[in-house]
């Protein structure tokens, strides 16, 4: 397998804060790469140290096969990099924006505006190209700011928190153009706090904190690797909640959790689920509903770190209002 | 969404480092990215030319007569002065976009882009002296309206431009340090009304220094505004040239010497 991205023992410090205490990555070619972490976590400054913006004090990493201290320029050949905040030229029109980018990564007059206009059709920008980007709506800048960095066709996309701040409709359609990016073999580093953006994206998701991994794989073996999976149980009668507890609880050794007659119990043994089938099945409950499911990874996140993971920014906060 | 979007082409192997000559072709595209926006937004231009032209109307009309005894004479005394005034404040421009890039994250963009490192800086430079030069040729324009005479014709308009240019040049690194260090745009702003107004009115731009109190006339005598101020003045009007411009020449360097090292290190530190 080889390796698009590749860092190994990165520390960083500004001042008396460690942003980063030693992050190990190794992101296979084509592929999605989730980074999850609540705010602080470390996310942007290892995107900052891989794009080449930052360097580490110790470690080091490669992106594309080059080490990004002693071959700086040869990695922002391969790399795209989208920032946390929209960083967009707000009194540029869209195609000037794009325009620029183009110039200065060496295409002609006639071929940067074939790009730029190619890319605004792409992100249904074509209505605005030619009004300034501070007119634009947070989720039409998301969407600008990603085609600049995709200008150069590059191999290598670095987002950090791409989503952040955007309504669920723009996010949708950021995910596609992320899930587009993928198929045509673009590897995709992303930062995110929301689980399930990790999820539904991302092949391979390290958890950060406090600027170490704390825990590396893929959203099943992270679900797996705490808490196994939780099996739900819902009687069609409601009475006889009462006796599935007796019975869940029995088989699992723990005190199972109800919620509007649904009974949950995390389980370890395979041999679960038959089990209170059985039982239920002798003691004469009707079930409604039998489920074995993975823990979310609101769960996983909460019991790797100690605290959860969306403190205080709400998932679907609203769209920022053009200035 | 098509698949054209991003195609993960087989690259040729990349270049380990940049040209000069591409170096310069970065610097030119951002220099354009700083003027295109004149384009859309006009009001830019009548900012950087409103206030220069209001100086040289009230300055001549409202005070013409009490300094000088005729607004005519006045304007031969002042015009130079003020154009040296507008070149200070016009230095400012470039911290402000400076720091108006590093706050938005474009600054990061352009970091993250394999372009000659002192591209952004450079083209920034590049543009502020374009609309320095425009300015410039406002004020001469609208004081030859006025009655103001060349004395050296355009041998000494030249020398004075390139002379504004190169003290513009040295002090932009003032402007760069502070819109390194100030953590908002509007701060630079703030910046150059406080030290430029000042700076430029305890000069001989709009007054003689022999009209000013003697403790004053010290300051007045060294401060560089008057110097540049003299040397604009011997190559638009006449007189002595060589003493005040080689002075000016001088300090240009000094400032020099001294903010650009310190801005390129807050610059680095910051990014
Ligand atoms: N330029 C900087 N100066 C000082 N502290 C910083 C700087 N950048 C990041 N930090 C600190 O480093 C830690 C990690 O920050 P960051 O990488 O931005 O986290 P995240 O992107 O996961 O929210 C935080 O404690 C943050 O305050
Ligand atoms: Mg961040």
């Amino acid at each position: 397998m080889t390796y698009a991205i590749r860092a190994e023992g990165l520390v960083r410090r500004f001042g008396d804060t460690t942003a980063l205490a030693g992050v190990d990555l190794a992101v296979p070619t084509g592929t999605v790469f989730g980074l999850l972490g609540p705010n602080g976590a470390g996310k942007t400054t290892t995107v900052r140290v891989l794009a080449t913006l930052l360097t580490a004090d110790e470690g080091h990493a490669t992106v594309g096969g080059y080490d990004v201290r002693r071959d700086p320029h040869r990695v922002r050949q391969l790399i795209g990099l989208t920032g946390q905040y929209a960083s967009v030229d707000e009194t540029l029109t869209g195609t000037e924006n794009l325009l620029l980018i183009g110039r200065l990564l060496g295409l002609g007059r006639a071929e940067a505006r074939a790009r730029a206009a190619e890319l605004l059709t792409d992100f249904h920008l074509d209505d605005a190209a030619g009004r300034a980007a501070k007119t634009y709506s947070g989720g039409m800048r998301r969407r600008l700011d990603l085609a600049a960095s995709l200008v150069g066709r590059p191999q290598v996309l670095f987002l950090d928190e791409p989503t952040t701040g955007l309504d669920p409709r723009s996010r949708n359609e950021l995910w596609d153009i992320v899930r587009n990016l993928v198929a045509d073999g673009v590897t995709v580093l992303l930062t995110t706090q929301y689980l399930e953006e990790a999820d539904q994206l991302a092949g391979e998701i390290a958890v950060v904190d406090h600027g170490r991994v704390i825990a590396q794989g893929t959203p099943e073996e992270l679900k797996a690797k705490t808490g196994g999976q939780v099996l739900a149980v819902r009687p069609v009668d409601p009475a006889d909640v009462s006796t599935v507890v007796a019975v869940a609880g029995e088989v699992a050794g723990t005190v199972p959790e109800v919620a509007q007659s649904t009974v949950t119990v995390p389980v370890n043994d395979p041999g679960a689920l038959p089990a209170v089938v059985r039982r239920l099945d002798d003691a004469g409950v009707a079930v409604a509903e039998l489920a074995l499911r993975g823990s979310s990874l609101d769960e996983v996140f909460l019991s790797l770190t100690g605290h959860r993971a969306e403190e205080d920014t709400p998932v679907n906060a609203l769209e920022r209002t053009p200035a | 969404m098509t698949a054209a979007t991003a195609t993960a082409t087989a690259p040729l192997a990349p270049a380990r480092r940049l040209g000069v000559v591409a170096g310069l072709r970065h610097t030119l595209t951002l220099a354009w990215r700083s003027l295109v926006q004149i384009k859309h937004n006009p009001m830019e231009l009548l900012d950087l030319s409103i206030q220069p032209v209001m100086f040289v109307l009230l300055f001549t009309y409202v005070f013409g007569t009490a300094i000088s005894g005729s607004p005519g004479e006045y304007l031969t005394f002042a015009l130079p002065g003020i154009i040296v005034q507008n070149a200070f404040f016009a230095t400012m421009t470039t911290g402000f976009g400076l720091n108006n890039d590093l706050t938005k994250g474009v600054f990061d963009r352009l970091r993250a882009l394999p372009i000659a490192r002192w591209a952004p800086l450079a083209g920034r430079i590049l543009a502020d002296t374009v609309k320095q030069a425009w300015s410039v040729s406002l004020l001469v324009s609208v004081g030859a309206i006025l009655g103001f005479r060349l004395g050296n014709g355009l041998a000494g308009l030249l020398g004075a431009f390139a002379l504004l240019l190169a003290f513009s040049l040295a002090a932009a690194w003032i402007s760069v340090l502070v819109g390194v260090l100030v953590d908002e745009p509007d701060k630079v702003q703030i910046f150059g009304f406080m030290v430029i107004f000042p700076l430029t009115f305890t000069s001989n731009v709009f007054v003689p220094t022999d009209r000013m109190p003697g403790w004053l006339q010290n300051w007045v005598e060294i401060n560089p505004v008057t110097i540049l101020a003299d040397a604009l003045r011997g190559l638009l009007v006449g007189g002595p040239v060589a003493g005040p411009a080689l002075q000016s020449v001088l300090w240009a360097v000094g400032i020099a010497a001294v903010f650009a090292p310190l801005a390129v290190r807050a610059l680095r530190r910051r990014v």
